[in-house]
């Protein structure tokens, strides 16, 4: 098959298929916590690729440490909690500083979380310095599992695979089976009647921020294995994050879901079959004519207007 | 000129005195000396000269996406000229910097050339980095008859009167690459891949007709990536299945990072495939991490390893001024040679005039260059070796080929 052996295009087949994959997973990973904070909220959060950028450095700072004390190994495990811890705080107090003054006025908060991420990123810079840092990665997250001759699947993609599924069964968990998830849909579908049963919406959207911003941090942290971190890190990630989540149905977690497998897969083959630059423009083009059919994305919420 | 050498003797001389005494001498002296070079004599265009002062601007981005490679041009620039200062100044006069910030963006190096050269009167510039901001700037420069001194190695296909190209342009880093390669590894078939803009697409370019045409291998894919993408997953599919003997790069920036980090998770290391690319140097390994490039070459005139004289006088200095963990990367030498040449072309002209320096410097052979020699060309580029570095864990390149000095060609025949 052009001048190819059977099992050389089968081998393809199959790590073109991971690859794929692979891609549908740090897609997913990027846009969970915008879903979370643009679908749930409706904040426009441009300063969400700062979100993971923080991050990228608490896993960089901790793989610092980890060459230090001598516990390479087991370090990126701690440095995804970490991750999520420090990216959870800081939004936290954003929300309470900026966000919360800016519920009313949505394309303010554009603007606010715009100005939000240049200051992020100049505060990067000078802790940081301006030059690209890497994570020092324990063995077991480099190279490639080889199941046959000429099939190399990239371990660091299996890693990033798996986190993803486990973030998006733990945010699904939260929001459709606990009641903390239940306050946060409540809140978001009527915050008046919310407020009058009892809860207290004001902490709530406080938390579902700080949650957005903390799965933001998780995924940078694993974005430290397959991309770069960088003051400027965060604006790589922020046009396809909304481009998943918009692509989806803002409001909808199963088509956030749905969103980054289906732009994964056509991204993937048609970077494969046609140039890589390419490829992405006819991917945007698809996205761009669905969109125009369906202005509320894959999946939108049934409401009566 | 008249009392150049003269005065060097004397300043040497001087430097020994007393610290108490030193000060009041080199006042002294400066003055002695710029009355040698009278003011309205040195400048008679209304640049920013007095008896005592010179004004430069430089000129790069130091926010923004850019930060992250220009912040070393910064340095270096900064670093010569405070040596410069420390060895009397230019025709007597202490250099005073003039900073301003690109901001990665491509008009605002337009309108801050615009403001140092019409506002303060800068003698030169050091300054802009990527093409895009040299040509936002260059018109502005031409216009007002300003003198910039440019650090990047850069596609070529261009040449001023008011320019000078310390790094080198396509095919001074291209050829001798592509010809070592063909023969070392014996590379029949190359796959090409890089950012794109117009650097890599005109060295692209350049690296096909010298590889079809001179070297007789064959190009078995071209991809361009856009920039800032971060998933290779695809191309790297495509590349294991055309088995290129040599893959020739040239990705920059965030992708950069990802680009070496996907591969060498795809199990592509430099055991199993062989990799040139003019896009890596120190600077960049500190975010791709050396154990993702080890093995791989790099094409470049400058190694921070590089090993003579100049060089381990230049990265003490470097470390002492910015601390022991920074690196070098061929830029930031190459902008290192900018106030230097400056220097050189004034005291050659005995005048800051700009129209009287460039006619100077061509042919002007700079012997303290970190990396060796260089001379000064009538087109304004350098001639400048070619070496080729071999990457290993620590982040730094092991020097394993070293060319002639090479005639810079900014508009090949037969190349476009």
């Amino acid at each position: 098959m052009f001048g190819y052996t059977l099992e050389e295009v089968g081998n393809i087949v199959v790590m073109q298929g991971f690859s794929g994959l692979s891609l549908f997973s740090v897609l997913l990973l990027m846009a969970l916590g915008l879903a979370i904070i643009f679908g749930q909220m409706g904040v426009i959060n441009m300063a969400h690729g700062e979100f993971m950028t923080v991050g990228a450095y608490t896993t960089v700072f901790l793989s610092k440490l980890a060459v230090e004390y001598d516990f390479v190994k087991s370090y990126f495990v701690f440095a995804i909690i970490a991750a999520f811890i420090v990216a959870f705080i800081l939004g936290y107090v954003i929300e309470y500083v900026m966000i919360r003054h800016l519920y009313k006025r949505p394309l303010d908060t554009l603007l606010a979380t715009w100005g939000l991420s240049l200051v992020m990123q100049q505060i990067f810079r000078s802790t940081f310095g301006a030059k690209e840092v890497s994570a020092e990665l324990p063995e077991w997250l480099l190279g490639s599992f080889q199941p046959t001759e000429g099939i190399d699947i990239p371990i660091n993609g299996v890693f990033v695979m798996g986190l993803a599924l486990v973030v998006t069964v733990s945010v699904y968990l939260f929001m459709f089976r606990s009641r903390g998830g239940l306050r946060v849909r409540a809140t978001m579908q009527n915050r008046i009647m919310a407020g009058a049963v009892g809860i207290n919406t004001k902490q709530v959207d406080r938390v579902t921020f700080a949650l957005g911003c903390g799965i933001a941090g998780v995924a940078g942290a694993a974005f430290t294995t397959i991309a770069s971190t960088g003051p400027t890190t965060g604006s790589l990630y922020i046009v396809d994050s909304f481009m998943v989540v918009v692509f989806g149905g803002a409001a909808s977690l199963m088509g956030t879901i749905a969103s980054a497998f289906g732009i994964a897969q056509a991204q993937s083959l048609l970077q494969f079959f046609m140039t890589s630059s390419m490829g992405k423009v006819a991917t945007l083009m698809t996205i761009v004519i669905i969109l125009m059919m369906r202005p509320e994305g894959l999946f939108a919420a049934k409401v009566r207007k | 000129m008249r009392n150049f050498n003269e005065y060097c003797k004397l300043k040497k001389g001087l430097a020994a005195y007393p610290i108490a005494c030193a000060m009041a001498g080199l006042i002294t002296m400066s003055q002695v000396f710029a009355g040698d070079f009278p003011t309205a004599a040195v400048n008679t265009t209304g640049l920013a000269v007095t008896d005592s002062t010179v004004k430069v601007g430089i000129l790069h981005s130091a926010t923004g996406t850019m930060a992250i490679s220009e912040t070393g041009s910064i340095q270096a620039e900064k670093l010569a000229i405070a040596q410069i200062n420390e060895l009397g100044g230019i025709l007597g006069r202490k250099i005073e910097v003039i900073q301003e910030d690109g901001a990665s963006d491509w008009p605002t190096f337009a309108e801050k050339s615009k403001k140092l050269l019409e506002n303060d009167k800068v003698a030169a510039v050091f300054g802009c980095w990527t093409s895009a901001s040299r040509k936002a700037a260059l018109p502005v420069f031409e216009k007002d008859n300003g003198l910039l001194f440019y650090p990047t190695f850069y596609e070529g296909l261009e040449q001023s009167k008011n320019v000078f190209y310390t790094g080198q342009e396509a095919t001074q880093q291209i050829l001798a690459g592509l010809d070592w390669i063909a023969k070392e590894k014996k590379a029949k078939t190359y796959y090409l891949i890089g950012s794109d803009y117009i650097w890599p697409r005109t060295s692209m370019k350049i690296a096909r007709k010298h590889i079809e045409q001179h070297l007789g291998g064959k190009v078995v894919g071209e991809e361009y990536i856009a920039l800032g993408d971060t998933q290779f997953g695809s191309v790297i599919n495509k590349i294991k299945l055309k088995k290129p003997d040599v893959i020739y790069a040239a990705v920059v920036g965030g992708s950069n990072v990802a680009w070496f980090k996907q591969l060498n998770a795809a199990g592509l290391n430099a055991k199993k495939q062989s990799m040139l690319t003019i896009s890596v140097t120190e600077d960049e390994v500190l975010g791709i991490g050396g154990e993702n490039l080890e093995g791989f070459y790099s094409a470049m005139k400058y190694f921070q390893s590089l090993k003579n004289a100049n060089n381990d006088k230049f990265v003490a200095d470097f470390k002492k001024a910015y601390g022991e963990a920074s690196v070098i990367g061929d830029v930031t030498q190459a902008a290192y040679l900018g106030p230097w040449l400056w220097k050189a072309a004034v005291e050659r002209a005995g005048s800051f005039d700009v129209d009287k320096a460039v006619v100077a410097l061509p042919g002007y052979e700079l012997m303290t260059a970190p990396e060796g020699y260089v001379k000064v060309d009538p087109n304004h580029h350098l001639l400048s070796k070619l070496r080729i570095g071999k990457w290993l864990k620590n982040g730094q390149a092991e020097v394993v080929y070293e060319s002639g000095l090479i005639q810079p060609d900014p508009f090949p025949k037969g190349y476009q």
